[in-house]
């Protein structure tokens, strides 16, 4: 009977091939994590330099799938389309530029081990398969994975008592977020009995769903979004963000606040944009609500940070706002404007956190407001640098994170929501306020201490391609936005 | 009412209440035994829905191995009890309104009118040769293949976070070199020490 039963499972393991990024990175992963064993103290340099090259070789395998026909395989769980290759790219070189920085700081506070870089490779693997999920199965799956590998990456500085209080926060309430979430798939599953996306995409779009079925859609729907919500630290499911951020590591907390949002927004669009699009109207009031919240409260309470780790956390929740905001508009040019802005934050992110890295010491980390006093005399080209980092998170012209912001109103405009844009606005310009604080603490406030750099040349050369970058992808916002449009 | 029913609203009233003797229960080891039995409710419930392996390998695994291991830990750890509690009466007004609120709006949409024997038919009964391993089995090899291997990724995490987190540095440890005990020589050990004989014991 069995052999009969299995027939009816055919499985060509030619179609493996869409899936080859993931399979060389496990590969990869497994192959790095025995070969660390066997590294004399000397060597462990080696880690690092072969987790850099798995990671480029599976951005090169994805780059190469990009433009491929759109494939779902392993029974409508997985699938490979424009929007998963080029995540998956954005990813692979977010994370690389993100090793670069923290391969420094690492050193610096003797944190350097080789489970740091395989855990990376693990939480990027677990995004990898959230970005490719095309069931509720997989993207929750891949939101573990990628969850405990943060977890043990906050705790890995396990002698400070914040970074362990940090981890333990983390933990605790992404558990509960990950129940919600589970809960509202469990609600989702059992009205429409399919775990695929296109099942209950299918079934939520039936133009003769009952009341009693919406009803129930809906109640999922509630859940979902709240999993969400806390997944991307939206208000009021923020609490966690400050004090993880300014808790862990700043190597773990640069990587926890850009790779893992890429990831949270293509759950995102897979849920809610592919899945539940039917729901769009129950969905996007909810998003409305998040998203005006969200960025009232992080911009006003950023102004009254004095730890630069901290006033970035309020910042991502503002950003994480505008994000929602495009998906509010209900259009697919909405969507995209969203998407390009994921991108953009995390480009700045990246940035933002290189720069607290490079001021690093032993035993010390730069990262109080004032430890930016005077650093124009002492390093005038990192504070031009960090002038365009924080002009762009601003939302000041050329600089792209301009046109992030502007795409995003532009949508909500043409939706229709003209007073959401008007105080969206308001509070971006009141936000202003503590990114010109930063720039004024630079070139106009005296030097207490004299600040010296002593990251490593690649670390300072790949830092500042990275911010110079910001001013040069503002220069053709539209060729960006229209890559970003043509994912969705 | 049937017998079937009788057995699903006795289990169903142990696992609310043991779930609820469970929070309540100020005493830790107490508390994780509440879970134990909440866990073996739970079982009754699927077994009486026909998923027999499943409920079995709640049994065995997580009232088995996982709650034996929880309480070794409690024994271990000595957890304070007071300090925990210490703001459980200052929140405690407000959680139960919004717990009431939330248990309001749960029950007007997963009430009888929505998930009733009327609207949902009962599942169909399978006969008594129907095995449920097999078809677990067909299903989680072949169609649920990627998730399966996704499972297995946690695991290995889950190792790798373990011993990232609990493994100290090398210091401290008593443990045996092989090589030095193997190339000892006999000079090493014994020291022959040559003392002056009594002088006047000389029998």
């Amino acid at each position: 009977m069995s052999v009969e039963s299995l027939n009816l499972f055919p499985f060509d393991s030619s179609s493996l091939l869409v899936a080859l990024p993931e399979i060389f990175l496990l590969s990869a992963i497994v192959v790095v994590l025995l070969l660390d064993l066997f590294l004399v103290k000397n060597f462990k340099q080696v880690t690092y330099y072969l987790t850099q090259v798995s990671l480029l070789i599976t951005g090169l395998l994805a780059f190469d799938l990009i433009g491929h026909a759109e494939t779902i395989i392993f029974s409508n769980s997985f699938i490979l389309d424009d929007m998963a290759s080029v995540f998956k790219v954005f990813m692979m070189g977010a994370t690389m530029v993100a090793m670069v920085y923290s391969r420094h700081y690492l050193v610096q506070h003797s944190l350097f081990r080789g489970e740091f870089f395989v855990l990376v490779m693990l939480s990027v693997l677990g995004m990898m398969v959230m970005v490719s999920g095309y069931s509720l199965l997989t993207l929750y799956l891949g939101l573990e994975i990628m969850s405990l590998s943060l977890y043990t990456l906050i705790a890995i500085a396990r002698q400070r008592a914040v970074a362990v209080e940090a981890a333990l926060k983390y933990f605790v309430l992404g558990a509960i977020s990950s129940g919600l979430l589970l809960y509202g798939m469990s609600m989702i599953y059992g009205i429409s009995g399919g775990l695929n996306i296109s099942d209950i995409a299918a079934f939520a779009s039936n133009s003769d769903l009952s009341s009693r079925e919406a009803l129930i859609i809906n109640f999922g729907l509630v859940f979902l979004v709240i999993g969400i919500a806390f997944k991307l630290g939206a208000v009021p499911f923020h609490n966690w963000v400050p004090d993880v951020y300014q808790g862990s590591p700043t190597a773990v907390t640069m990587f926890l606040s850009t790779v893992p949002k890429i990831a949270a927004v293509a759950m995102l669009v897979r849920i809610l944009v592919d899945g539940l699009s039917a729901m769009q109207p129950y969905w996007s009031d909810l998003f409305m609500v998040l998203a005006l919240l969200s960025i009232a409260l992080g911009s006003v309470v950023a102004l009254m940070q004095t730890n630069i780790k901290r006033m970035l956390a309020y910042s991502t929740i503002s950003h994480i706002g505008f994000i929602m905001l495009g998906f509010t508009t209900g259009v697919v040019t909405g969507y995209g404007a969203s998407v390009f802005y994921i991108l953009v934050y995390v480009l700045m992110s990246l940035a933002a956190f290189g720069m607290i890295i490079l001021l690093n010491k032993k035993g010390f980390e730069a990262d109080l407001i004032s430890d930016y006093k005077g650093l124009s005399k002492s390093s005038p080209w990192f504070a031009l640098m960090m002038l365009v980092v924080m002009l762009s998170m601003a939302g000041v012209p050329p600089f792209i994170g301009f046109y992030s912001k502007f795409f995003i109103l532009q949508q909500v405009v043409s939706a229709g929501f003209v007073t959401i844009a008007i105080i969206a606005v308001v509070f971006a310009v009141i936000s202003a306020y503590y990114y010109l604080q930063i720039i004024k603490s630079m070139y106009f406030d005296e030097a207490d201490k004299e600040a010296t750099i002593f990251a490593p040349m690649d670390m300072q050369l790949v830092l500042s391609i990275n911010a110079v970058l910001i001013l040069v992808v503002g220069l053709f916002p539209d060729f960006w936005m229209k890559l970003a449009l043509s994912l969705l | 009412m049937g017998s079937e029913q009788i057995i699903f609203y006795i289990l169903s009233f142990w696992l609310v209440a043991s779930s609820l003797a469970m929070i309540f229960s100020r005493n830790t080891a107490k508390a994780a035994l509440f879970l134990v039995l909440a866990f073996f409710s739970a079982a009754g419930i699927w077994i009486l829905l026909e998923a027999e392996f499943l409920a079995i390998t709640l049994i065995l695994v997580y009232v088995g191995a996982v709650m034996v291991l929880f309480l070794f830990i409690i024994k271990m750890l000595n957890v304070d009890k007071s300090t925990v509690r210490a703001k459980f009466a200052v929140y405690l007004p407000i959680g139960l309104v919004v717990a009431a609120i939330i248990i309001a709006e749960m029950a007007l949409v997963l009430g009888p009118s929505q998930f009733g024997l009327d609207v949902v038919a009962a599942p169909q009964r399978h006969s008594a040769d129907y095995s449920n391993i097999t078809e677990l089995a067909l299903q989680l090899y072949t169609v649920y293949v990627y998730p399966f291997e996704l499972a297995a990724i946690l695991l290995l995490i889950a190792i790798i976070a373990a011993i990232t987190l609990v493994h100290r540095k090398e210091t401290n440890r008593k443990k045996q070199s092989i090589s030095d005990q193997v190339s000892v020589k006999a000079k090493d050990r014994v020291r022959v020490v040559s003392i002056a004989s009594n002088a006047k014991g000389g029998e």
